[in-house]
């Protein structure tokens, strides 16, 4: 895997890259990218991995304008320009499918395909209920439960961290809480743009994702035109971490149907 | 010295602690009785003007969602203050501007109260503690910088006198600034601000607003202190720090016998010992800067992790500690004298003097135990405009 930091404007940011297929972006959760995740080594053997650490996480510097969703998507495209990619397969997950989702509606037409695995990013619920459980009023175990299928797989072991990988665990979280506060997990506008989507869109949920239900990814994918759901089962919110070749299989199968 | 009664309005009618997760946040509104709450506003008020009659001013305070201190709106309490008292500065400490969404609005606020009590009004700033966050849907990333942004705003809005202003700033913007009435005191109130750590005391005292800490003891006051002095002379200020620049705040309960006044000393304990929070609510992603997190994991990972916030503490150690100053009028003088020199002298002293059950009587007792035994001593011992700051040889008699 290659690791390089970037100059894109004011911003330094880290990029990961291995595989020499065609070129897929993809976009990491609030809980950062991890190289070493079996997923990513997988997808490589298929094709060209890029994938950043968003501004404000791992080791992507946070320049003080930036402070939401949007403004990542921005810094994405310049990505894609400055990496030369006209076109891109689109994979994210969680915040990472929001990103994705914003970048798809300002270029459509530089979006071969699009998965989006348990996305957040549109409100489609009543007022009075939240879509997404509110992260910041919860305990960890609770948050554990709701992301994991198995909560066990969630536990970090603090006694083997370094400083620094403390200092990115403390680093994810202060920016995930920046860009997702207000509106919560979602941009009010984003719902009206999804229909300009022209590309095929893949849903992927983890059958046991306490965070973003199946009722919540019905009403996004209706959004899209000609969407499709698939679930992947023993899985909760992060399922290329906890069912990687399901995963795998799963968005091979999507990007390979029509190629 | 300047002394201060501090009530936080504390609703303490409430089950025991093991029936609820958090005092803070997520209690139950219906567990309040507004008609009990009426009884207790009328009480604290009534405190308040007794704090006055006997020479001392007045400070409160605001939280939200909180039984530790019903006081989620403290200007219209201060506005009621402002009618029924004359003479006693009025000190809010203090707005919570990172959490209020109109910057200007606070200062239309400050200028109304500061004209009714007719230039008696001391306007303090706070950051808030992590459990406000939730209550006020506020982001807590960046909370520092919108809170010293709104306060700048605030000073345009008051001593821009000459018709419309604009301001647009990383996080507020506004327009036609030009607010009505404009603050009695010329070019503007006093203005406070608190904090609990030493980086934040360095900008207080660059910008020379007066630096107020709660309950950092013998520990943690003297660094802060330090800290806000050095900001004050790095910004030009001049070498002087004078003392009434600096303020601290304790729990403090005076009575003529130990027996007493160690009955209510236990009593104002509940400021702590009450202040049962759910984890998750201390320390919200971005509150605490990055390597405080650091440190907190590392605390953690050698098996400490969160202390049970002051579920050892005695009124004993407290005042080991430096957070209480209880006892006998020569007892109390002694205690807050050697706090004093320790941390190189301070000008106001903000007295906890009322939580939880501590009744009516007992708390009007300790107000006026300190105010005629203890507080003339004070004002004659520690002059206003003392020159604050540790001497070498002061640090060698402490052993530091």
């Amino acid at each position: 895997m290659k690791h390089d930091m970037l100059k894109l404007g004011e911003i330094e940011l880290e990029l990961h890259e291995s595989g020499d297929g065609l070129p897929l972006l993809f976009f990491h959760s609030g809980q950062g990218f991890a190289p070493e995740d079996p997923f990513v080594a997988m997808l490589a053997q298929r094709y060209r991995v890029i994938a950043p650490s968003h501004p404000g996480f791992g080791h992507s510097s946070l320049p003080d304008w930036v402070d939401s969703i949007d403004d990542i998507a921005h810094v994405y495209l310049e990505l894609m320009d400055r990496l030369d990619l006209p076109r891109a397969k689109l994979v994210g997950c969680s915040i990472g499918g929001w990103i994705a989702a914003e970048i798809a509606t300002k270029v459509p037409e530089r979006i071969e395909k699009l998965a989006l695995v348990g996305p957040v990013g549109v409100k489609t619920g009543g007022v009075k209920q939240l879509d997404i459980p509110d992260i910041f009023a919860i305990s960890q175990d609770e948050m554990n439960r709701l992301r994991f299928h198995d909560p066990a797989k969630a536990k970090i072991d603090l006694t083997k961290l370094t400083e620094e990988e403390m200092r990115v665990i403390a680093r994810n979280s202060e920016t995930l809480a920046l860009l997702v506060w207000e509106p919560y997990m979602h941009n009010p506008k984003l719902k009206h743009r999804l229909h300009r989507l022209t590309m095929p869109v893949l849903f992927i949920r983890g059958a046991s994702d306490g965070i973003v239900s199946a009722p919540y990814l019905d009403r996004y994918a209706a959004l899209i035109p000609g969407a499709r759901i698939e679930t992947i089962p023993a899985a909760g919110h992060l399922p290329h971490v906890e069912q990687p070749e399901a995963f795998v299989a799963k968005l091979a199968a999507f990007f390979e149907q029509g190629a | 010295m300047r002394a201060w009664h501090f009530s936080e309005n504390a609703y303490p009618f409430l089950p025991p602690a093991e029936e609820y997760d958090s005092i803070r946040v997520t209690l139950p509104n219906r567990l309040y009785d507004p008609r009990k709450g009426a009884a207790l506003y009328d009480r604290f008020l009534t405190e308040w003007q007794i704090a006055e009659e006997e020479g001392v001013n007045i400070m409160l305070n605001e939280h939200h969602q909180s039984a530790t201190c019903v006081d989620p709106a403290a200007p219209l309490v201060l506005a009621a203050l402002a009618r029924l008292t004359h003479k006693a500065r009025l000190l809010i400490l203090g707005n919570p501007i990172a959490n209020r969404r109109q910057p200007v609005r606070v200062a239309e606020e400050m200028a109304l109260i500061d004209v009714l009590s007719k230039g008696r009004l001391e306007a303090g700033f706070v950051r808030g503690v992590p459990t406000e966050i939730l209550p006020a849907n506020s982001n807590p990333v960046r909370m520092n910088e919108r809170h010293w942004e709104a306060l700048d705003l605030i000073v345009q809005a008051w001593t821009s006198n000459d018709g419309p202003t604009s301001f647009e700033g990383r996080f507020f913007h506004h327009r036609n600034i030009n607010i009505w009435p404009r603050p009695y005191q010329s070019p503007h109130p006093p203005i406070w601000v608190s904090t609990t750590s030493a980086g934040g005391a360095g900008q207080v005292g660059a910008h020379g607003y007066i630096q107020a800490t709660f309950l950092t003891g013998f520990k943690g006051t003297p660094a802060i202190y330090d800290s806000y002095r050095k900001g004050w002379r790095q910004a030009g200020k001049g070498n002087d720090v004078a003392v009434n620049r600096l303020a601290y705040a304790a729990m403090v309960y005076v009575a003529d016998s130990d027996a007493k006044a160690r009955a209510g000393a236990e009593k104002l304990l509940w400021y702590i010992t009450a202040n049962k929070v759910s984890p998750w609510f201390r320390n919200p992603p971005g509150y605490s800067p990055i390597a405080a997190n650091v440190q907190m994991m590392l605390g953690d990972a050698a098996g400490g992790g969160f202390g049970n916030f002051g579920g050892n503490l005695t009124v004993d150690s407290a005042v080991a500690n430096g957070t209480m100053f209880y006892g006998t009028p020569d007892r109390v003088f002694e205690q807050i004298k050697a706090f004093y020199h320790h941390v190189g002298g301070f000008g106001n002293l903000l007295l906890m003097g009322q939580a939880g059950h501590l009744d009516h009587d007992d708390t009007v007792a300790g107000i006026r135990a300190f105010a005629r035994e203890v507080y003339p001593r004070l004002q004659a011992e520690f002059p206003d405009d003392a020159v604050s700051g540790r001497s070498e040889a002061a640090d060698a008699v402490a052993g530091r």
